[in-house]
């Protein structure tokens, strides 16, 4: 998930300077018994002094305010977190805490024994997030993890100017979708911008058709490898991609081109002017690409709009998310007290007010949000019924976040030839059963 | 590495006689030792503990040591994952390309230095790639190996040259309208007969607001005419799409497009260009049916680019940009090697009356082939380890096809999967291959001293 980093870093600059001042923590009442609990936690987070940290290190000062003796060494450990605290993991030295963005991962340390469950904090997290919430921070039916930043993912992007001159509206359907794609195409205008250079964009796709196809719980099956991948409502989904895959004149710089191009090069090929694109199928962590590489302002240049639904129904809405996971590697006073506040509405709003933050914290009113963009893309997981988390981060990283391999490697060939959809199922499946195996 | 430059050093003085009493010998040991220690202790901890700890380490799974014992099925991974047979054989590749091609270019280049002016120049020039960053390089060659011909270099050089002999067409992007309209030669043709007094609607979409022509006007339709074939040619859209085929309020014509009328034997028998409102008038047609359609030079697309970094050509581009790195380090050795070479020997092989190219074949590469095999084995040990400039250069979506083998050790251990335990059958097979150049080179060494 390195790559959501540098957006979310974008999205968290200009979005910060958007805000009105800087979050002046709350101070709750201050509980005589705080500051006996003593101890120093050390963290190791994504966020560096070019992104979150200054966000986070105001969520731990304002900690501090209500816990004076508990000292907290956040360390900005930046993109290769993943691979650090794997090797300190497997060196016996883990930090007592940790911000990890792919579940898969967790699992594997709880198979492994490496983590505390966080069951302490469980009635502080029911009482701020939906139970949606808790089931994603829940390994072998105990709570391990706390979800405290989220990316909606089930958003689209589209440059407003190409609709215009198209005479299109936003798309509340799958199958208007497709119908307006082809004005676009009409209008001159290549629709789609895929940033098929990396194959996480196209996991992304994938998962949001297969979200709005069959819903959460099935979605979670295949996830889990439960469902196969050779299984017919794959073969529903991969059909519907192809769809859009399929229609090479209509995919900025055709096929070859979409191969190449890496995500921020497919954000500027949409906004740039003139457009080579309409529309963008990514996360909310586009806008901060776009403001921060092309000229298209917000409103007026650039916006919005959920994925459109495919199947009616409770899921038509459903919210495929990403985002931070904190877990912990000890247990104790200090960090029971910290977890419990870190799940708290008033930890979340310090840093969702600065901008570049969402969280599933119903406590957290949507007006927090500094600008109407940000409200619009993350406004959606607050009210959302059915959460789920990014499928290729929930996998065995082997299959599901390996550049070049598994899952990401497999919808690159699928994007080089949309039409072998039996092909790619059966390649997946095996990619799938050799990394759930292990 | 020069080999030409043998050194002679003047003899160390005689080491001071050994003191008569029992307790010297012992002295001097700790002496030694100890001023070996730092190095020892260095090499220890950073090189045999973790070399040691690798090769045990590759006979264990993923997540640790006790419990884990898999003997030899990490390496039976190694030799039947596709992935990892790829980085194998694309390493084999390197292996047999680049050495040769970098000696070979490097002795050209370190020839060719000593007979032109500015040789300095050149060979600042040629050896400057050496003080760039492996990964710095390949971020510059992937953007100059851009499809793009408005981005990389080398293909916007492709699309100056063709673009000279084959102009670009006004059109170069449109597509039919309806699906009356279908392509032909690189042109199309309405699939309708028409006879003479017959109406031509030639509607093309998919043309960008911006390369519609300036003087473009509201389309119209010419009236139908005795005798006569009119038409238009616009583009076929309104926003919100509009009614396919049909001319409507909105829909501007497109002027300077070549029409064409094809007789049933598909012959072409008249050929004009449209006025700005899109219509055309084909007169004095004799009877019988024809088809009109537009001619294949409106939509001559420009030069679109090699998919250089694409699925084809990635291996080959990656090993181009390694080559141009390497030229300038084999060309500097070889170069120091040929001002070394006794010049008197060239002279009497001159003076004998060989000629260049046996003076070159016949004296001088025999005179340098140990510095060429400094060149080559040095080389072969690079391109064993090659994995910076895969890793920057090769988009992701063809990591599988540029796969090599440090870089499959990487994403395996480190990357994603986070298998120590393939990871470390790769890095030890990475070893292995690497030990016996390693042995030829010290043999070789030793030989030298």
């Amino acid at each position: 998930m390195t790559r959501t980093r540098v957006a979310i870093v974008a999205v968290t600059v200009v979005t910060a300077l958007l805000a009105a001042g800087l979050a002046g923590a709350r101070t709750s009442s201050h509980l005589s018994g705080n500051a006996s609990i003593k101890g120093t936690i050390t963290f190791d987070g994504i966020w560096t002094s070019s992104s979150g940290q200054k966000q986070f290190q105001d969520i731990i000062n304002a900690f501090n305010k209500v816990y004076p003796n508990v000292h907290v060494n956040y360390k900005p450990v930046g993109n290769n977190l993943p691979t650090v605290l794997s090797t300190a993991v497997a060196g016996g030295h883990p930090p007592d805490m940790a911000d990890i963005a792919q579940p898969g991962t967790i699992a594997q340390f709880v198979k492994e024994g490496k983590l505390k469950p966080i069951t302490y904090a469980k009635s502080t997290i029911a009482k701020n997030f939906a139970p949606a919430w808790q089931q994603l921070g829940t390994y072998s039916g105990k709570l391990y993890a706390l979800v405290f930043k989220a990316a909606n993912k089930s958003v689209v992007w589209y440059n407003v100017p190409a609709f215009k001159a198209a005479g299109v509206t936003p798309p509340k359907t799958f199958a208007q979708l497709l119908k307006d794609a082809q004005t676009i195409k009409a209008s001159g205008t290549p629709a789609y911008s895929i940033g098929g250079g990396e194959g996480w964009t196209l996991t992304d796709m994938f998962e949001n058709i297969y979200l709005r196809t069959f819903g959460a719980a099935k979605y979670d099956a295949l996830s889990q490898h439960k469902i196969k991948w050779t299984d017919s409502s794959v073969t529903t989904a991969l059909n519907s991609m192809a769809k859009i895959l399929g229609d090479t004149s209509n995919i900025a710089g055709g096929t070859s081109g979409a191969l190449q191009d890496s995500f921020n090069q497919s954000v500027t090929n949409a906004f740039s002017s003139p457009p080579k694109a309409a529309m963008v199928f990514e996360a909310d962590f586009v806008g901060g690409v776009i403001t921060s590489s092309t000229k298209a302002k917000p409103g007026t240049g650039f916006n919005t709009f959920a994925w459109p639904s495919i199947t009616p129904g409770p899921d038509a809405s459903a919210v495929e998310i990403a985002g931070d996971l904190f877990v912990t590697f000890r247990d104790n006073p200090a960090i029971e007290a910290f977890v419990k506040y870190l799940a708290s509405a008033q930890a979340a709003e310090i840093w969702a007010k600065q901008g570049g933050f969402g969280t599933g914290n119903h406590n957290v009113p949507a007006s927090i949000y500094p600008d109407p963009i940000t409200k619009a893309t993350e406004a959606p997981i607050l009210t959302a019924k059915s959460v789920v988390f990014d499928m290729s981060d929930n996998q065995p990283p082997a299959f599901g976040a390996t550049a070049g391999q598994g899952e990401w490697g497999l919808f690159q060939d699928f994007l080089k030839n949309p039409a072998d959809i039996s092909g790619i199922q059966k390649q997946l499946e095996t990619a799938a059963a050799a990394a759930y195996k292990k | 590495m020069t080999a030409g430059g043998i050194t002679a050093e003047p003899p160390l003085a005689a080491a001071p006689p050994p003191p008569a009493d029992q307790g010297g010998r012992l002295g001097r040991y700790i002496v030694g030792a100890f001023f070996l220690a730092p190095a020892l202790f260095m090499l220890g901890v950073w090189m045999v503990y973790p070399a040691v700890y690798t090769i045990i380490r590759s006979f264990f799974g993923p997540t640790g040591f006790i419990g884990h014992w898999v003997a030899f099925d990490n390496y039976k991974t190694l030799f039947t994952t596709s992935n990892l047979t790829t980085a194998i054989k694309n390493n084999a590749i390197w292996v047999a390309v680049v050495p040769a091609m970098v000696t070979a270019v490097g002795l050209v280049f370190a020839v060719l230095t000593e007979r032109v002016r500015w040789a300095v120049a050149f060979k600042t020039a040629v050896f400057l790639p050496m003080a760039i960053s492996a990964f710095a390089t390949g971020v510059t060659w992937r953007i100059m190996y851009q499809q793009d011909p408005n981005l990389g270099a080398i293909n916007a050089l492709g699309k100056t040259v063709s673009g000279i002999f084959s102009p670009a067409g006004p059109l170069q992007s449109a597509l039919p309208s309806t699906p009356a309209l279908v392509p032909k030669g690189g042109g199309m043709i309405l699939k309708t007969p028409l006879r003479p007094g017959g109406v031509a609607l030639l509607g093309v979409t998919g043309i960008p607001p911006d390369q519609v022509p300036k003087s473009s006007v509201q389309a119209v339709t010419p009236p139908s005419k005795d005798g006569e074939i009119v038409g238009t040619v616009w583009r076929d859209f309104k926003p919100g799409g509009g009614k396919p085929g049909v001319v409507e309020k909105g829909e501007l014509g497109l002027g300077g497009v070549t029409v064409q009328l094809e007789n049933a034997a598909g012959k072409v028998v008249q050929s004009t260009k449209s006025k700005s409102d899109g219509s055309f008038i084909f007169s004095k047609v004799s009877s019988g049916t024809y088809n009109a359609g537009i001619g294949a030079q409106t939509f001559a697309k420009p030069f679109a680019g090699y998919a250089w970094i694409g699925p084809n050509l990635i291996v080959p581009s990656l090993l181009i940009a390694y080559i141009w790195i390497w030229a300038g380090f084999a060309m500097v050795v070889i170069g120091a090697g040929l001002a070394a070479m006794p010049r008197d020997v060239l002279e009497a092989a001159r003076t004998d009356g060989a000629t260049e190219w046996q003076t070159f074949r016949r004296v001088t590469v025999p005179l340098l082939a140990p510095v060429l095999s400094v060149v080559f084995v040095t080389m072969i040990i690079n391109v064993l380890k090659v994995f910076d400039i895969v890793y920057a250069l090769a988009p992701e979506s063809e990591y599988a096809k540029a796969n090599v083998i440090a870089l499959a050790m990487y994403f395996t251990a480190f990357q994603g999967a986070g298998d120590f335990g393939v990871g470390s059958a790769i890095a030890v097979f990475l070893f292995l291959l690497v030990i016996p150049v390693l042995a030829l080179n010290i043999r070789r060494f030793k030989r030298e001293v």
